[in-house]
């Protein structure tokens, strides 16, 4: 198959689920508050990866407001910071924060102030400034608001964070679509899409959406083999450096 | 045009890597250093995870070595007899200096030990050379200045054991001397994620008196297997070699080291000294300063354990 017929294939098959949706939402109005897809559930990084863009689209059964968070897989970060040591500048003190997402993205169809109380923004961590990111109990620093700004600013200078308010369009009060970008340097791993329907300030209805992002082909066999196989790889890296040793050797002696 | 690398996770521009590749190589032909201390930090600086960017360019360093060397063999600038006392020193010293650097990193502040070791070393071997040979280039019509090196020259060097004599260097020495030399060299080279060159060639110059041509060519020869030594190492224990990265920076670095083995002969040895002098400084400069320059973002990331 072309590149070109599984991609019309792929949006014929979006179309063909966004309308069953319609339908089904007006069908079941009042049993269905809210539905929502992916317009792709697996994100393939091949060898031409420079990142990608995803479509989330979905319905409600009326008017309301829609905020959505996009978490990638969690890891335990060591955020650091330097201090003048002398002249010159050293890494000092370091706070580890725990169950980091690797990627968060927030969208909403409104500024938040104006359709989510604080608490509820809190509890269900919508927004920047609402992620958990926990710390030892055993932490001895005294500013660690200052080490958990940093990695939300690191995070967002590299592309991974993020928040829109507005990112999130409403259609005749009934569907919502939304594009979430993910970067080339985007982690690998089960992402999770939260879908929040709001009205008169709290939550009617909630979905989850998960999808993976995982490497294909050729890349990803390297990989693999390079996490399962690490001395023959090594070898074998070495084998190729020196064929290509040789060989460029060779091929300027004849010329 | 942007390539996705599989281990190091990131894509980068094609064409910046390619002429990374052969710039270095260029180099690595050029002065018989291998480029590492180079490579590293601009690999880093595109945005190479550190671990990735020392265990492939330790792997590409071997493809330079190996294409640079073969020129330098079909010329006759290789002491073989030197090479082998070498590296059985760089061999003892670098597996001595991984296990220095777990100790370094277990106590903090590797990073700054490494940044620190590039300047200090950088800068006496930059300084010392270019003190050397400036002289010698400045006034080309002068003779040829008398090294440090002949028959009239006797220290507690010459009163040391097993001596050995070592034709095409044209030296009879004890092996305790590039022994010793070999060891050193390796254990800065596994502390500072290098292949050692720009260390080695100026001892092999200065503290063993050989002729700085064969200098090139032994020096390539000892940075393979000390460089092969890293690979196999990071590769196994790290999974940080990325064998795309290293395919990209080795086809044209192999190409540049061809280009750069045959320009070296057309400059005579300390004019080739006083270039790789300048360029040491350099970067042992650019390194000081971003030392002592307060950093413009205070904060910085690393994953836990990694």
């Amino acid at each position: 198959m072309t590149a070109r017929a599984r991609t019309s294939r792929r949006r014929f098959t979006a179309l063909a689920a966004a309308i069953f949706m319609l339908g089904a939402t007006t069908a079941r109005a009042d049993d269905v508050p809210l539905v929502a897809d992916l317009s792709s559930h697996l994100v393939a990084i091949t060898t031409g990866f420079t990142g990608t863009s995803v479509l989330l689209f979905g319905a409600t059964n009326g008017p309301g407001d829609i905020a959505i968070v996009i978490r990638g897989p969690v890891k335990d970060v060591d955020v650091r910071k330097k201090e003048r040591f002398g002249a010159i500048w050293v890494n000092a003190k370091s706070v580890t924060l725990h169950d980091v997402p690797s990627y968060y993205r927030m969208a909403s169809s409104r500024p938040l102030a104006e359709f989510v109380p604080d608490e509820l923004l809190s509890r269900y961590q919508i927004g920047l400034n609402n992620i958990r990111l926990n710390v030892a109990d055993n932490t001895k620093t005294p500013d660690v608001d200052a080490f958990r700004d940093a990695l939300i600013h690191l995070k967002t200078d590299e592309g991974l964070y993020s928040q829109e308010l507005g990112a999130v369009t409403l259609m005749s009060n009934r569907l919502f679509r939304t594009e979430l970008y993910f970067p080339a340097n985007v982690a690998t791993g089960t992402y999770l899409v939260e879908i929040y329907l709001f009205r008169d300030g709290a939550v009617t209805s909630a979905e989850i959406v998960p999808f993976t992002i995982s490497k294909i082909g050729v890349g990803a066999d390297i990989y693999d083999f390079a996490h399962h196989y690490g001395l023959l790889y090594g070898l074998l890296g070495i084998a190729l450096a020196i064929a290509a040793g040789y060989g460029a050797s060779a091929a300027f002696r004849r010329t | 045009m942007q390539i996705y690398l599989p281990i190091a996770e990131m894509s980068v521009n094609i064409f910046l890597v390619l002429a990374l590749g052969g710039g270095i190589g260029l180099l690595s032909g050029l002065f018989g250093v291998g480029g590492g201390f180079m490579m590293t930090p601009l690999l880093i600086f595109i945005g190479v995870p550190p671990a990735v960017a020392v265990g492939t360019q330790a792997n590409q360093i071997v493809a330079s070595s190996v294409s640079g060397v073969l020129v330098h063999m079909r010329r006759g600038n290789v002491d073989m007899k030197m090479g082998a006392v070498l590296t059985i020193g760089g061999f003892v010293g670098s597996s001595a200096g991984v296990w220095l650097f777990s100790v370094l990193k277990r106590l903090g502040h590797i990073d700054v030990t490494v940044s620190f070791s590039y300047v200090v070393f950088l800068g006496i071997v930059g300084g010392f050379m270019l003190y050397e040979s400036l002289p010698g280039v400045l006034n080309r019509n002068a003779p040829m200045p008398l090294t440090a090196r002949g028959p009239g020259r006797h220290t507690w060097m010459h009163g040391l054991p097993f001596k050995m004599r070592f034709r095409r260097s044209k030296l009879y020495i004890s092996a305790l001397l590039p022994l010793g030399v070999g060891l050193v060299v390796g254990i800065l080279s596994a502390i500072m994620g290098i292949g050692g060159g720009f260390i080695m060639v100026p001892a092999m110059i200065y503290l063993l008196g050989m002729p700085t041509q064969v200098v090139i060519g032994t020096s390539l020869l000892q940075t393979i297997f000390v460089a092969a030594n890293t690979t196999l190492l990071q590769a196994t224990f790290n999974q940080s070699v990325d064998v795309v990265l290293a395919l990209l920076l080795l086809v044209v670095g192999v190409l540049g080291a061809q280009v750069g083995a045959r320009l070296a002969g057309k400059f005579r040895g300390e004019q080739l000294r006083v270039m790789l002098a300048i360029m040491a400084l350099a970067v042992a400069l650019r390194l000081a300063l971003d030392l002592v320059i307060p950093p413009q973002y205070l904060f910085s990331l690393r994953e836990s354990g990694g």
